[in-house]
């Protein structure tokens, strides 16, 4: 399952480190973070409430940016 | 400016006030170092107070040495070491560099979502006699909507009523616009320009045109290309090593001393560290090459080029090798009448026009091209006793006179002596009462730009062009030999192509790129095989969307060289930045090092390679041709 999110995110190479945390979270697969249309792509792993894993997603961007921000209510 | 940006333009004018006006009464007036000290803590505090967090947040988390820490570690250690206004300055600065780039880039991006923007905002949706503004997303396939002149078509469609001209160029970069009449299928992000349209949707706003090239060209920049690697995993490791060779620099040299039984002169060591700090943030690198690629992507698709990915721009600028379809790629795909050879005792118009009359009654496409060369209207009454010879052509009476329409076969039937066609392309003979009257040439015409394209290649870079083609050898390689192209593959059928490109794939150098350019029908697998596939005149093929990686939207085959040339200038803005900024920073560094280079000149080398590599980054997005 893909999904992608709007996000806010401040330079380049924030979106890299979100990229980063975002991929280390458990439950998903791959991600991407496109810093330019300020989105962010995520494959999760079977099985996975994406709301849920989107929660850690966001914990684990603000731990490494604390100015980001991920909408996915 | 949004929020964000002007609150820190506040805090940067505040502070600046406060550091001039603190230096002039220091200057004038002396006080206690400490008085100073606390003084200059404000615009300190005002100005760094969200770098300083972050930092402290980021060794919490285990993210040392990012560009936060950078700056605080050197300020913090510049006040430290007694330099307040250099400490407060270098954080002034720093900041004011964030705000341009944010600006510029915040900027760029606009500029090019703007480009790209061909999103409809509304569908005017006709339900019982009214209609209604509603979002595209809640228009139900098999709908009736109503597209005024100047609105752009929300979803695609087929025309009820009405009957306007189209203007594509949001999808297609042609300015050229089209016509639409009642019946004809139409494509959502064309605007409407001159008549009311009535429109029965045949896909959901989801699956239309406009939704797909969107949701392409947004994931673009997800697809990073090689140099946007290098670069996140050169910031990764280059940023610890600077920070430990800082501390290095901060502690050998005095304890070296030390030992030696020197001054260790600790201040001036620890400066010359921070300067170094500061020189050497990443940052430059890190905005302006994703930055470069956007812009070339967004640039391409303002002249009607998709690139699916700052890989596939990157791969472009390599390629040496071009391998096209004939039919729809250089040739337009319909037939039309070339060359018309009467016998003696008739004229060329006398010919057409008899043939026409006798092909009045088919359908088939030679019939068409050759009603369309006659160009005017035909009264078929006066044709009689229409008789038609499969495989062979048609015969009629018309008047006194016996007409026979056909290939070679049909004269040979009939007993008539007939010439050899001096060109290629299907031929068409014509007898009349059992007399030859002469021989009418159809063939698929060049598209014309196609002759341009291939010397624009060619100027390029590309060693090689190759056509593959399912014709006739003899018409594959006048057409070769009429376009400059080096290699032609004729007689093949749809699987040999897989094949032959394969064969190419093997014998070129590991580093050249080979494009494949089709038309997007039949050639998906070869689009596929391809390092890249370029589609062409792909607009409203879904197909062929799917399976390129890179869509030209019109027709054009010029479109090719325009591509490639902006994924050159692309690459060159980028290679130019890499180099610069790598250039300064190393220079400053060692000059850092050394002594030489102060705190000023570290935030030239931090904030001004960054301004002057975004600036040249937003190049990419104008390419104005060759």
């Amino acid at each position: 399952m893909k999904k992608t999110y709007a996000i806010e995110v401040d330079c380049a190479n924030c979106a890299a480190k979100m990229e980063e945390a975002a991929k280390k979270t458990d439950g998903v697969k791959d991600a991407t973070v496109s810093f330019m249309t300020q989105k962010m792509k995520v494959e999760f792993e079977e099985d996975t409430d994406a709301l849920e894993v989107m929660q850690a997603v966001l914990k684990n961007c603000k731990k490494v940016e604390s100015d980001c921000e991920i909408f996915f209510s | 400016m949004n929020k964000k940006q002007k609150k820190v333009l506040t805090r940067i004018i505040i502070s600046a006030v406060l550091v001039i006006s603190l230096k002039i009464i220091f200057h004038i007036f002396s006080f206690n170092k400490y008085i100073e000290l606390v003084c200059f803590m404000v615009p300190y505090f005002i100005i760094g107070y969200d770098i300083l967090k972050k930092a402290v947040h980021g060794i919490i988390h285990g993210e040392v040495f990012d560009e936060n820490f950078l700056m605080a570690i050197a300020t913090v250690g510049a006040i430290i070491l007694g330099d307040y206004v250099e400490g407060t300055a270098v954080m002034l600065f720093y900041q004011i560099g964030e705000l341009f780039q944010s600006y510029a880039v915040g900027k760029s991006r606009k500029n090019i979502t703007q480009l790209m923007d061909i999103r409809p905002d509304y569908a005017n949706i006709e339900q019982d006699g009214t209609i209604e503004q509603v979002d595209p997303d809640d228009v139900e396939t098999g709908s009736i909507i109503v597209v005024r002149p100047g609105e752009k078509i929300p979803i695609d469609g087929i025309i009820l009523e009405g009957k306007s001209t189209l203007n594509t160029s949001a999808l297609t970069g042609e300015s050229l616009p089209r016509d639409a009449k009642e019946g004809d299928e139409v494509i959502s992000g064309c605007v409407n320009l001159t008549g009311v349209l009535r429109i029965q949707t045949t896909k959901e706003f989801g699956d239309s045109t406009v939704s797909k090239i969107l949701d392409l060209v947004e994931n673009s920049s997800m697809k990073k290309s090689r140099s946007e690697n290098f670069i996140t995993r050169f910031a990764r490791y280059y940023t610890p090593a600077v920070c430990y060779g800082a501390l290095a620099l901060a502690l050998l040299p005095p304890i070296v001393s030390l030992i030696a039984g020197c001054d260790p002169q600790w201040s001036k060591w620890v400066i010359r560290a921070l300067t170094t700090l500061v020189i050497s943030c990443p940052c430059a690198l890190v905005i302006s090459i994703p930055l470069s690629f956007f812009g070339g992507i967004g640039g391409a698709s303002a002249k009607g080029i998709l690139v699916k990915g700052s890989n596939y721009l990157e791969q472009l600028s390599k390629t040496r090798y071009i391998v096209c379809d004939k039919t729809g790629t250089l040739t337009k795909g319909v037939f039309q009448v070339t060359e018309v050879i009467p016998a003696e005792g008739i004229s060329k118009d006398e010919l057409i026009e008899k043939a026409s009359y006798v092909e009045s009654f088919s359908n088939h496409p030679i019939s068409k091209s050759l009603r369309e060369a006659y160009g005017k209207e035909i009264d078929n009454s006066v044709v009689c006793d229409v008789e038609e010879i499969s495989g062979y052509g048609v015969s009629a009476t018309i008047g006194s006179e016996t007409i026979a329409v056909g290939n070679i076969k049909l004269m040979k039937k009939l007993g008539v002596e007939y010439m050899e066609a001096p060109g290629t392309g299907t031929e068409v003979h014509v007898s009349i009462n059992g007399k030859y009257a002469g021989l009418i040439l159809i063939s698929d015409i060049l598209k014309p730009t196609a002759k341009t394209a291939i010397a624009g290649l060619k100027r390029a870079g590309v060693k090689q062009v190759v056509m593959l083609t399912g014709d006739t050898r003899k018409a594959a390689d006048a057409f070769a030999k009429e376009l400059g192209i080096d290699m032609v593959k004729s007689e093949l059928l749809p699987a040999d192509k897989v094949a032959e490109v394969e064969k190419l794939l093997d014998n070129k150098g590991k580093k050249e790129v080979l494009a494949f350019v089709g038309d997007g029908i039949n050639d998906a697998p070869v689009l596929s095989r391809a390092d890249i596939g370029i589609a062409m005149g792909a607009l409203g093929s879904d197909a062929a969307i799917e399976a390129a990686d890179i869509v030209l939207m019109d027709d054009d085959p010029a479109k090719i060289t325009t591509a490639i040339n902006i994924s050159r200038k692309t690459l060159r803005i980028v290679h130019q930045n890499i180099v610069f900024a790598l250039a300064v920073k190393f220079i400053c560094l060692f000059l850092g090092a050394i002594g030489i280079a102060n705190m000023w000149l570290a935030i030239f080398a931090d904030v001004g390679v960054m301004v002057l590599a975004v600036l040249n980054a937003t190049r990419c997005l104008n390419y104005k041709g060759e």
